[in-house]
């Protein structure tokens, strides 16, 4: 605990306002649907009303009749496949031959304005063939009639099919002292970020191709308009606004964002293509139904012997990141504890609805409930505290998984310590009156990919580039994308620190793709670990160049120098100094206007086995929560009323945004428990709009206390590691384990609704088993 | 009002006037047509209040709102809260509190709880979590902005 509440550094570890905060709160920010271009037009989609068929053709001359229309397109058009992963490119902009699921982009319109846009989207004729639809991913692992992709395994809908096996988990069960078996059932969920998808397309005479857009990823996007539009990279400039929230719903390249740029090129007039509310829930990309199958192995004394998982993974239409999901459904199981023996068979399955993809810890949250789960039943059959038995399986820092994931920093046992003494847990596990309960759920991510999706898999995973002219402000160009989580403040903070220089020095640039070096964007919390690396470097090669010119000055080798507040001064006599703008000018004389470019590549890790990369990561976060509920038993309705939220994220460098990602991850968290969920009848989503999918109002935020107990990490920025997406994983199994401590119910179910557990308390009295003497 | 009589309004202190088909709804008159563009436009169903603005100085969805019934009527948006130089003390507390993430719910939350604070100055937290409830984050987990609005009430950080 000491290290992070030290302050060795001037701004870093502090609470750091973000710095677009005043923009923010005044309405002044400026988001890709507040642009407004001359003369543009308005771009619609028609979506598919079928969830499987075969287009026969598709008329669109009445469409084109109107007045007013400028543009109707098709799929054949543009019809090269593309999709995040570059394996698995099997989406295209608009459908072609056929559609996959109700929501797919059968055309799309440009015109002047919304009311000709609908009418003309109303008078496009689309014959088809209904196919047979395959709503179940079960019954698409066997052979079916009609494949929803051709590149599904051998005629099944499988998309990816993961097998793995690490010591003899046969062996290990045999010789257990204890087990317990989870099949968990998880229902899909949405990201439900605020501002709805929305892209701007401009296409100039010049030949060239401008496109703003609401991502996380604007390389990726740069990369799949080149590749579908047939424009080379240097002729397509990304810009990337204000983004209002992702969450992994902004992280693949989208087919409207391709259909906005294709309508600007037919048109030659600027279009966007703003999307409502049902249109984004049709888009989705959200977090996978699932259903999975663990069974963990325990030894005499409470020690986990081997983990053996299954998991059948909706896909819905695409792939989209979903190899890297089945992978994940799996080896995301390696931390934070110790399993010598591991097996995973994992399965995702295309279905024909709207696709699922990365979303708010990815991978990491349906595989982490069932796990937890499994471990409070083994708590309870053993008669080890939860905690205790947490402890005594954690892996250590500086370790090696069965899987060859290398573990460097780890802070999970202090993690524990810090949950169980804050929560007072002594005194309440068991302890509580009926309806009442505390549950412990621990957490595991990633922090950033080893893997990157890249391209050019050489190439640096992010770049930053400073320039300092006359003035001493510092422009800094990344195209690492700002979505809320307040990366810009930390760019900004990281050179400020670096350079000794004051935070409004520093302006952050919009991501322009024509000046932005490239950063892979924001998924797998990997910003703060590799921008924060590569901001680093370059702010320390152009203090080089500062403090040589100080030296000058100075007259005094540079190794005696150290950076003060706006300057550069003696180690043995600070009052010995230049400032910054004395060093900043005196350098110029020599450079001009100084530049400095920093980069960060994750070294070789892994093993070499087929998929031995998925999950690996330069560091890793752990988190231990606990949870306090209390139940209504005679509505099943029930309150989480507090959770304490113990998190290693090695330093935290803005107080600020770590607990705002702690609280928002909560947040998000607490909604898959209570009751987001997308429903479906069939194939056909029955709540796509935040009326009918509901997320968690204040009222029903739990208090949060937070404790950060990392140590520094030995490679993260100045110890971090990431603090995204790892702090939603613990709250779901903190709040099952805990209804399990008030009601004596499991919930293998995710979300646990009123209903569910009524229907749990029913059913425990029907088995005549007495809990907490009810 | 004929269909495609302007309406005449006041738009943040000053007489406004435009031109207004019938179906016109205050959102698009206000981002659309007066190129006002802080009041967000998050659902179009009135379900996550990014787009509330006053109306007659009470927090109105002005995406379920035809424009035409704001004839005659007071409309303060975002940019009305917001003084000509620097920030009303809601806003610095949002800043200061790290209250805002990506920002898109922001204009809504600050129009309501400027609402709120002139009508009860000294909010309970209960009270401040009722008055927010029909505005949707989904950053934050709502702590930050309870907290900015309370410090706000308090006067300040």
């Amino acid at each position: 605990m000491a290290t992070s509440e030290s302050r060795p550094y001037r701004l870093l570890g502090g609470r750091i306002p973000y710095v677009e905060g005043p923009l923010k709160v005044t309405g002044r920010a400026e988001y890709t649907d507040d642009i407004q271009r001359p003369g543009m037009l308005v771009g619609r989609v028609l979506r598919s009303p079928w969830p499987h068929a075969t287009i026969r053709a598709i008329d669109v001359a009445d469409a084109r009749a109107l007045p007013g229309v400028s543009a109707v397109l098709t799929g054949e058009k543009y019809p090269t496949p593309f999709g995040v992963l570059p394996i698995t490119h099997d989406e295209t902009a608009i459908a072609v031959g056929k559609v996959r699921y109700i929501g797919d982009i059968v055309a799309a319109v440009a015109a002047r304005d919304e009311r000709t846009a609908e009418e003309a989207l109303a008078r496009i004729r689309v014959d088809v063939e209904p196919l047979p639809d395959y709503p179940d991913p079960e019954s698409g692992t066997r052979p079916v009639a009609v494949p929803i992709h051709a590149r599904g395994l051998n005629g099944t809908n499988i998309q990816k099919e993961v097998v793995q096996h690490f010591g003899d988990v046969d062996a290990a069960f045999a010789q257990a002292a204890y087990t317990a078996r989870v099949r968990g059932t998880f229902a899909g969920v949405t990201h439900a970020f605020t501002e709805p998808l929305v892209t701007v397309a401009e296409a100039t005479p010049d030949g060239r191709l401008t496109v703003w857009s609401a991502t996380q990823v604007p390389h990726y996007l740069h990369r799949a308009l080149s590749e579908v539009l047939g424009i080379p990279l240097h002729r397509i400039r990304v810009v990337k606004p204000e983004v209002g929230g992702g969450f992994g719903g902004k992280s693949d390249p989208l087919p409207h964002e391709i259909v906005c740029a294709a309508l600007a090129i037919e048109t030659g007039r600027p279009v966007k293509i703003l999307f409502d509310r049902e249109d984004v829930f049709y888009t989705n990309h959200g977090r996978h139904p699932t259903k999975n199958d663990i069974r963990i192995a325990l030894d005499a004394n409470g020690q986990i012997l081997a983990y053996d998982i299954e998991a059948t993974i909706d896909g819905g239409a695409w792939s989209s990141f979903g190899t890297v999901t089945t992978y994940y459904n799996g080896v995301l199981s390696m931390g934070p504890y110790r399993v010598p023996n591991f097996r995973y068979k994992g399965r995702r399955v295309y279905t024909t609805k709207p696709p699922s993809g990365a979303m708010r810890a990815h991978g990491g949250t349906n595989l982490r409930y069932s796990i937890e789960v499994a471990l409070d039943e083994l708590a309870e059959t053993t008669g080890i505290d939860p905690f205790d038995l947490r402890a005594r399986n954690a892996l250590p820092s500086d370790s090696t998984t069965v899987n060859q994931f290398h573990i460097g920093s780890t802070s999970f046992l202090a993690c524990l310590a810090a949950a169980r003494e804050r929560s007072g847990w002594d005194a309440k596990f068991r302890r509580l009156p009926y309806g009442r309960g505390v549950g412990l759920g621990c957490g595991f991510y990633i922090s950033g990919s080893n893997s990157p999706i890249h391209f050019t898999p050489k190439m640096p995973q992010s770049t930053v580039h400073l320039k300092v002219d006359m003035d001493g402000g510092i422009a800094v160009h990344s195209m690492q994308a700002d979505i809320g989580q307040g990366s810009n403040t930390l760019l900004a903070a990281i050179v400020a620190e670096v350079l000794g220089v004051d935070l409004d020095r520093v302006h952050v640039q919009r991501v322009d793709s024509d000046v932005s070096p490239i950063d892979l964007g924001s998924y797998s919390s990997r910003v703060t670990f590799m921008m924060g690396n590569a901001a680093r470097a370059a702010a320390e090669e152009l203090r080089g160049y500062l403090l040589d010119a100080a030296a000058e000055l100075l007259g005094t080798p540079v190794g005696e120098l150290e950076v003060g507040p706006e300057r550069y001064q003696r180690r043995s006599d600070p009052s010995s100094s230049v400032t910054f703008l004395e060093a900043l000018h005196k350098a110029m004389e020599r450079r001009g206007a100084l530049t400095a470019s920093g980069s960060y590549q994750t070294r070789p890790m892994g093993g070499s086995f087929k998929g031995a990369r998925a999950g690996t990561a330069p560091a890793y976060s752990f988190a231990a929560y606990v949870a306090e509920v209390a139940v209504d038993v005679e509505t099943g309705e029930y309150r989480v009323e507090k959770i304490w939220a113990a998190f290693d994220c090695g330093r935290p460098l803005n107080r600020l945004a770590v607990e705002g990602q702690i609280e928002g991850s909560i947040h998000m968290g607490l909604g898959q428990v209570l009751g987001e969920s997308m429903n479906y009848r069939g194939d056909r989503l029955l709540n796509p709009s935040l009326l009918e999918y509901k997320i968690p109002m204040p009222q029903q935020m739990p208090e949060v206390e937070i404790l950060l107990v990392g140590a520094d990490d030995p490679d993260g920025p100045f110890g971090a590691k990431e603090a995204g997406e790892g702090p939603l994983i613990a709250t779901l199994p903190a709040v099952g384990n805990a209804l399990y401590d008030a009601l004596g119910v499991r919930f293998p179910e995710l979300p646990i609704t009123p209903d569910r557990v009524l229907r749990g308390i029913d059913q425990r009295r029907a088995k005549g088993v007495a809990w907490k003497g009810s | 009002m004929s269909p495609s009589a302007p309406v005449r309004f006041r738009l943040n202190g000053q007489p406004a006037e435009a031109p207004c088909e019938a179906p016109t709804i205050l959102l698009d008159l206000l981002r659309e047509q007066l190129r006002l563009t802080g009041t967000k436009r998050g659902c179009d169903l009135g379900t996550c209040g990014c787009c509330t603005v006053l109306v007659d100085g009470r927090p109105t969805l002005s995406c379920l709102t035809l424009a035409r019934l704001v004839d005659g009527h007071e409309v303060t948006t975002i940019e009305g809260v917001s003084p000509a130089q620097g920030l009303s003390p809601v806003q610095r507390a949002f800043v200061e509190l790290g209250a805002t993430q990506c920002g898109f719910c922001t204009p809504g939350f600050i129009v309501t709880a400027t609402a709120l604070l002139r009508d009860h100055p000294h909010p309970t937290r209960a009270e401040i979590e009722r008055a927010v409830s029909g505005n949707l984050c989904r950053c934050t987990g709502y702590r930050k902005i309870v907290d900015a609005i309370e410090t706000a009430a308090r006067g300040g950080t």
